[in-house]
């Protein structure tokens, strides 16, 4: 029977390491990641988890560290924010492309300057492109469900890629929030010893991470786009599998009182918990509102992303990051899927960023933001951005 | 199978770093690889950084090793020789991963002096201070040569590079040789030595040392680089032997702490290092007074190390005892 006891976010993703049972931890710390690999280093020291956790000296040598490992079949674990996301950023592009299924959960945090240490996507998206599959948790309990789901779908032979869970720093990784802790049996049943296929062995000598010059660079980038690619299909397997053993439900893309809806709300993270009081509060007073909350981040859900949004009259897209000089990198993703759209079953987008550096946005903000949206829409002002919250 | 002997040092007749890369003509690291390979045999598994070796030896289909092996960044080796060692050991513990009683597999990184002194030098700090079981050999050819001899934190004072180069404002590398050796030493690991394919002996005992160490090891491997250097491709064996026999590159191990020269000369019985440099390029614009600064240099560096093997001496009975 599964257990239902309060835990913090953080020690919700530690929980899931343990019952995964891994092999290799490496981390360094950072605000507000460290809470999970506190709890982590506590599991080994007091033989509650089987694991050499290696305390590296930076996070660029915590990914390495994970790389080394994984190629040599170990199970591993690496988690981080922020900044600590930038110092790995070279090292992310490895797993991926060497098709090494390392498993991160990223709490996510703004970057300096100023420094900040509170929660934001910037840390996100700049490291969207390094070809992992990326999921959003909105919670303590999704956190826990989806590190598990990350193991099962990036150990697939027929995946094999590295999998990142993204939870809001604080706002998940400190919040206390009740949490169904499965049997440990069931996990391992779940998700039994991984078996990478070509590890490190001197029995079965190979060589990995050879150069690829010109002649042959632009194929291996193909089959590893490829390779992310068909893995949508498995992480829908790995939702329904995860499903039928523990009952809960995760798509790519899910909703919220999107029924008859003329605009919806879209966005990614825990603030989708607050956002779902403001649609409450307006279909309340009679507003047609709904929310699209991006589970799935990479590979990026575009047909199940037209398939919710087509035919609605607006899209009101809120992130939190800035991509300088361009706008809402979420919301040039969104506008991109809708673009071939048909005219007529084309919703327009308004863009709107919040919660920068772990700024609240509360659900009053959300109301107002979206009957600001619905004029922007009526007035055709669809261009750029605006700031929630901003004092000015 | 083994075909040489010397002081009861075997070379193993096993070619581990297959003949067919794409090293220059003479290239000394190429050779020290090689050696380096038949010494360690075959239950390693080797870490590469960036560099010379990386790229002579793996452009994808091909590759020349014939034991595992892993390349990922430049400066990570240190990190991901950690990772493979807590791998191994993480999984023959819970039983999933097998080896016969008295077998072991060593993690081994090998990285050059850029992908050692410079960009490298915080993971191997994290990786020697950490006391991961592992060997890492560094292959100093004192410059970053695979990107076109750029100077290192391992350049010798005086040497042309091309971002060292000699003009009427400069004399090429204006600081001394960063000595990672000592570094390794500092970090109170339990096996340093430094080492040259020119001695194939001593290097291969000192692998086989490392290998059987058990804790972090650290060799220093001098690789003559004629093309980097400047010299003729004839002369890599020879550069080799007069870096050691005119102190500039003394060959020596530190065992727990204790100093010991394996090829001890005495200072006065010193080449003069005039007879190293001006069989290379690089050196050649040096004019008399900047060669004499560089041979006062190398003395009193040859005294220090000279000392420290004579106090540590007493340290090494203590231990033995």
């Amino acid at each position: 029977m599964p257990r239902r006891v309060a835990l913090e976010g953080s020690h919700a993703v530690s929980e899931a390491v343990r019952m995964a049972d891994v092999d290799v931890i490496a981390a360094y710390p950072i605000t507000p990641q460290t809470h999970i690999v506190e709890r982590l280093a506590e599991m080994v020291a007091n033989g509650e988890l089987d694991a050499e956790f290696i305390c590296v000296e930076s996070e660029h040598s915590a990914m390495s560290a994970v790389v080394g490992a994984a190629a040599c079949g170990a199970r591993v674990f690496t988690c981080t924010a922020g900044q600590g996301l930038e110092l790995m950023h070279e090292v992310l592009f490895v797993p991926s492309a060497m098709r090494l299924p390392v498993v991160a959960v990223i709490a996510n945090r703004a970057l300096s300057a100023p420094l900040n240490v509170w929660g934001d996507h910037s840390d996100v998206m700049a490291i969207r492109d390094c070809g992992w599959i990326q999921m959003f948790a909105e919670n303590a309990q999704q956190a826990f469900d989806l590190t598990l789901c990350a193991y099962k779908v990036a150990e697939r032979p027929d995946v094999l890629l590295p999998a990142m869970v993204h939870i809001d720093g604080f706002h998940v990784s400190h919040v206390v929030e009740p949490v169904l802790l499965p049997e440990e049996e069931t996990v391992r049943e779940f998700l039994p010893p991984s078996e990478y296929p070509f590890p490190l062995d001197p029995d079965r000598p190979v060589s990995m991470g050879c150069y690829g010059p010109p002649y042959i660079y632009t194929e291996v980038k193909k089959a590893q786009e490829v390779a992310i690619e068909n893995s949508y299909e498995k992480v829908l397997e790995t939702f329904k599998e995860f499903k039928d053993v523990f009952g809960r439900e995760y798509r790519p893309v899910e909703t919220y009182r999107v029924e008859d809806a003329d605009m919806l709300l879209l966005m990614m993270g825990s603030y989708a918990e607050t956002a779902m009081l403001a649609i409450d509060a307006l279909r309340e007073r009679g507003d047609n509102v709904g929310l699209v909350r991006l589970r799935l981040w990479r590979p990026f859900p575009a047909e199940e992303l037209r398939n919710v949004l087509r035919g609605v009259k607006a899209v009101c897209v809120f992130e939190r990051a800035i991509s300088f000089g361009m706008g809402g990198p979420l919301c040039a993703e969104v506008r991109a899927a809708l673009y071939h759209l048909p005219e007529g079953e084309r919703p327009k987008v308004v863009s709107f960023v919040g919660g920068l550096g772990g700024r609240d946005v509360s659900v009053e903000e959300f109301e107002a933001m979206l009957r600001r949206a619905k004029e922007r829409v009526s007035s055709d002002e669809l261009e750029g951005f605006e700031f929630v919250g901003l004092r000015e | 199978m083994a075909v040489k002997f010397e002081n009861g040092v075997q070379i193993p007749a096993e070619e581990y770093f297959a003949p067919g890369h794409r090293a220059c003509i003479g290239c000394g690291e190429a050779l020290a690889v090689r050696l380096v390979c038949k010494a360690l045999g075959r239950d390693v598994i080797i870490v590469t950084a960036t560099g010379c070796i990386e790229i002579v030896s793996s452009p994808l289909p091909w590759t020349s090793w014939r034991v595992p092996w892993i390349h990922t960044l430049f400066e990570n080796v240190g990190a991901v020789v950690s990772g493979v060692e807590s791998a191994y050991k993480a999984m023959l513990r819970k039983g999933k991963k097998k080896l016969e009683p008295g077998r072991r597999i060593k993690v081994v990184g090998f990285a050059g002096d850029g992908g050692t002194a410079d960009i490298g030098l915080q993971a191997l700090s994290g990786a020697m201070e950490r006391g991961h079981d592992f060997l890492y050999v560094c292959f100093d050819n004192e410059a970053y040569m695979n990107t076109g001899i750029q100077r290192s934190g391992a350049t010798p004072y005086g040497a042309w590079t091309t971002t060292a180069p000699p003009g009427a404002k400069s004399i090429g590398q204006r600081t001394w040789k960063k000595n990672i050796p000592e570094i390794a030493v500092a970090h109170n690991i339990p096996y340093v030595a430094t080492a040259c394919p020119s001695y194939p002996y001593d290097l291969i005992r000192k692998v086989r040392k490392a290998v059987e160490t058990q804790g972090p090891s650290y060799i220093h491997i001098l690789c003559p680089c004629c093309t980097g250097w400047r010299f003729e491709p004839k002369l890599t064996i020879k550069l080799g032997r007069l870096a050691v026999e005119t102190g500039f590159f003394p060959l020596y191990e530190v065992e727990n702490g204790v100093y010991k020269l394996n090829i001890d000369i005495d200072v006065e019985k010193l080449k003069p290092v005039r007879e190293y440099l001006m069989l290379q390029g690089r050196f050649r614009h040096l004019p008399e007074s900047e060669i004499e600064k560089i041979q006062e240099r190398v003395i009193l560096e040859y005294k220090k190390l000279k000392r420290k093997v004579e106090m540590t001496q007493k340290i090494g009975e203590e231990y033995e005892r």
